[in-house]
């Protein structure tokens, strides 16, 4: 069976092949079945594939699959080959399974879009490339697939292109995350020189054997990855492409900018985390990125009246608990959350685009409301994931993923109260803008009229997806509600993490009752303000410093602003002030010289036959007196 | 008899052919005027050769006499079809008036 896993990516990339090529000639319904039936397929053989090495593992927990050498150099050969270990083998399950859902939904939702074809020839393109990244035995591959899944994000972004405002979302995404992607070049490079192999598990043995614990090099390494990982994640300072990322479609933004893509960052770390873990100062820092990410998108997500911005912040905020995660060494916990967050997260942004579609592709949450009654499956499939979202307590996947983040924030060596602090108070502004939009939107007056239904091949991916928001935490749970680590211990193989130590189970119990309660006290605040007493939070709204930073938080901390000030601006000056090109003036001068030249001798092009032969008399003349009088 | 001419007088002789031949082509405008002073600048060349070539008793001069004279005979039929081509386009054999190809 395993010898079939080159088909988990060759399948949707054969999908996009089909509908670039002969896309425009098919009718919408052959581009529906060839562009969701090709991640079906792909997710089918995940399963399947999944099943069995999860039934008997193979040799040392990795199945690699080389297809061919791609290219050949300095005695390294960089080969196109998979390998298939516990963590891929997640991602790849989280990819194909919440991808052909999203797809599913799509070919409802974008039924009366133009480009339809072009709309699935560019996600299944997405698909491959980002199983290519996550699946890949070494990093030159990977970064193949890294750079894939960003052009597609920038196609994505940009697919409603008539609009200029998407094509310069499209664009700051693409600038933004390239300049994180050059760190991450950067980073490969050094590595290559280091060690002459690019090779994943190879580079790893040999840091692990070469480098020092905290050496300059080391250090470096995991400083240009964790760039690349920042940018492709959206995390501080990286972060401000991914709210105007949601000009996209809302699949996109379920699939790329919620559940997949922006994950690949944490991903990165996840695979490359023995290079981390000998550079703690590096390690630290993104523990704190994430710490502080976590909250300034929080906070900004408590502004935001369009709902996909809400979700974008949102987003940003979670992988932020990744990053903590991360930091803190706790990579199991990362990948857990990160599994959970997919599914609630696209649960979140596909209901919110049946929303979006029911009220005029209206985004202002504001102008929505009271559709509680008329979108019954949508209302509570979005209910269940905002209620994972805000880890409402026990019921919830997100409960146990971020519960877990909380204690080993706390409780890992690498941890402080600091971090766990900053955990904390996110997941209570988490619990107030998750419960603020769900009010908002579905409850009160109505305001504007539901003109389009959802139809099942929309609904069936919501309730699917739901269900996974619930079931999908339970594989993990907690020493003090029953003690089955079923995912970290799956992953235990890649990670090689120590078994929770027996110690501190009644603390474990305290943080988490701490957790629940701040988590219904912002649930209770939400309900407060957005349901029992829409005067209160109208009366704070009032008072100018709350009003203005309210406005701070609309615009994001003003990072746009201060990016705008710090590089934009002086980047177009100079552009202005060399407008002419200094270094091509010298050659626009001989080409000038030669133009002026050129119209001086062709003024003695006089057409008159007399001239020419007075001409020649003349030459002759002048040369016979050089020869003679200066022999 | 042909030393008792000096040889500079026969070259003197050329070169006020030549000068001639030469005022003819510069001065006149009717095309065929012109292509008859060539000729006779040419004939100028070829007095100058044979007179050297007597000077120095060499054979040279009057081959490249010959020469010219095939040349002359080339150069004058490729001429007059041009000139009538000339006349049959333009009904004109002023060569002032056609300067179409001013740079």
């Amino acid at each position: 069976m395993n010898d079939f896993l080159f088909l988990i990516p060759a399948l949707p990339f054969a999908g996009f092949l089909i509908l670039a090529l002969a896309g425009r000639r098919l009718p919408k319904t052959a581009v529906a079945f060839i562009g969701a039936g090709s991640v079906g397929l792909s997710a089918a053989l995940t399963m399947l594939i999944g099943a069995g090495f999860i039934a008997s593992p193979p040799q040392d927990h990795a199945f690699t699959q080389t297809l061919w050498t791609w290219m050949q150099f300095d005695g390294y050969a960089a080969s196109v080959s998979f390998v298939l270990d516990p963590l891929s083998l997640i991602m790849t399950f989280v990819i194909t399974g919440v991808g052909f859902l999203i797809h599913l939904y799509s070919t409802e939702f974008m039924l009366d879009e133009e480009g339809y074809s072009r709309f699935f020839a560019y996600m299944n393109l997405f698909v491959g490339s980002m199983l290519t990244l996550v699946l890949a035995d070494n990093l030159l591959l990977l970064y193949l697939g890294w750079e894939g899944v960003g052009l597609c994000s920038y196609l994505l972004i940009g697919f409603w292109y008539t609009d200029p405002a998407n094509g310069r979302a499209a664009r700051k995404a693409f600038v933004v995350t390239r300049t994180g992607d050059t760190a991450m070049a950067l980073g490969l490079f050094l590595l290559f020189t280091n060690f002459g192999t690019l090779n994943i598990q190879d580079l790893m043995l040999h840091a692990a054997k070469q480098w020092p614990v905290g050496s300059a090099t080391a250090v470096l390494a995991a400083a240009l990855l964790l760039g690349g990982a920042v940018g492709k994640s959206a995390q501080l300072p990286l972060q401000t492409w991914l709210p105007d990322a949601m000009a996209g479609p809302t699949p996109v933004s379920a699939l790329i900018h919620a559940a997949t893509m922006v994950t690949a960052g944490v991903y990165l770390i996840a695979r490359t985390h023995v290079l981390f873990e000998l550079a703690p100062v590096v390690q630290a820092a993104v523990a704190v990125i994430g710490a502080a990410t976590l909250l300034i998108a929080g906070f900004s997500a408590l502004a935001q009246r369009d709902i996909k911005r809400v979700l974008a912040y949102s987003t940003i905020s979670q992988i932020g608990y990744m990053f903590l995660a991360l930091g803190v060494g706790a990579w199991s916990a990362a990948m857990f959350h990160f599994m959970t967050h997919a599914f609630f997260k696209a649960l979140l942004f596909l209901a919110a685009g049946v929303v979006i579609l029911a009220q005029h592709h209206e985004h202002d949450m504001f102008k929505m409301g009271g559709l509680r009654h008329k979108l019954p499956v949508t209302f509570w499939t979005f209910f269940i994931g905002a209620a994972s979202l805000s880890a409402l307590p026990l019921v919830t996947a997100g409960f146990y993923s971020k519960d877990l983040i909380l204690w080993h924030a706390w409780s890992s060596p690498s941890g402080s109260p600091g971090l766990w602090a900053a955990g904390l108070i996110g997941a209570f502004v988490t619990a107030i803008y998750t419960f603020r939009m769900v009010f908002v939107t579905f409850f009160g007056e109505s305001k504007t009229e539901v003109n389009h239904r959802p139809g099942l091949r929309m609904l069936v991916p919501l309730v699917i997806l739901a269900v996974l928001s619930i079931v999908g935490g339970f594989i993990e749970l907690p020493r003090t509600l029953g003690n089955a680590p079923l995912f970290s211990e799956f992953l235990r193989p890649v990670f090689n993490e120590k078994a929770a130590e027996h110690s501190g189970i009644a603390s474990e119990a305290v943080l988490q009752i701490g957790a629940t309660i701040v988590a219904l006290a912002g649930i209770f605040v939400a309900v407060l303000f957005y349901l029992l007493r829409p005067d209160y939070a109208r009366k704070i709204g009032g008072v100018p410093l709350f009003e203005s930073i309210r406005k701070f938080w609309l615009s994001g901390w003003d990072f746009d602003a201060l990016y705008d000030r710090l590089l934009v601006r002086p980047f177009l000056w100079i552009a202005d002030i060399n407008k002419k090109d200094i270094i091509d003036s010298g050659y626009t001068g001989i080409a000038n010289l030669n133009r002026s030249l050129n119209a001086l001798l062709s003024k003695t092009q006089t057409g008159s036959i007399r001239w020419y032969a007075m001409g020649t008399a003349i030459g002759a003349v002048v040369f016979l007196g050089i020869i003679i009088f200066y022999p | 008899m042909i030393a008792n001419v000096p040889m500079e007088h026969g070259l003197i002789l050329a070169a006020l052919l030549f000068a001639l031949g030469l005022i003819g082509v510069l001065a006149r405008r009717n095309i065929v005027f012109m292509l008859m002073s060539v000729e006779i600048m040419l004939n100028a060349v070829g007095l100058a050769f044979v007179v050297a070539g007597a000077r120095w008793g060499q054979v040279d001069g009057q081959v490249m006499f010959i020469f010219i004279l095939t040349m002359a005979a080339a150069e004058v039929s490729v001429g007059l079809a041009l000139v009538l081509q000339m006349h049959h386009s333009f009904k004109t054999l002023d060569a002032d008036a056609v300067s179409k190809m001013r740079g």
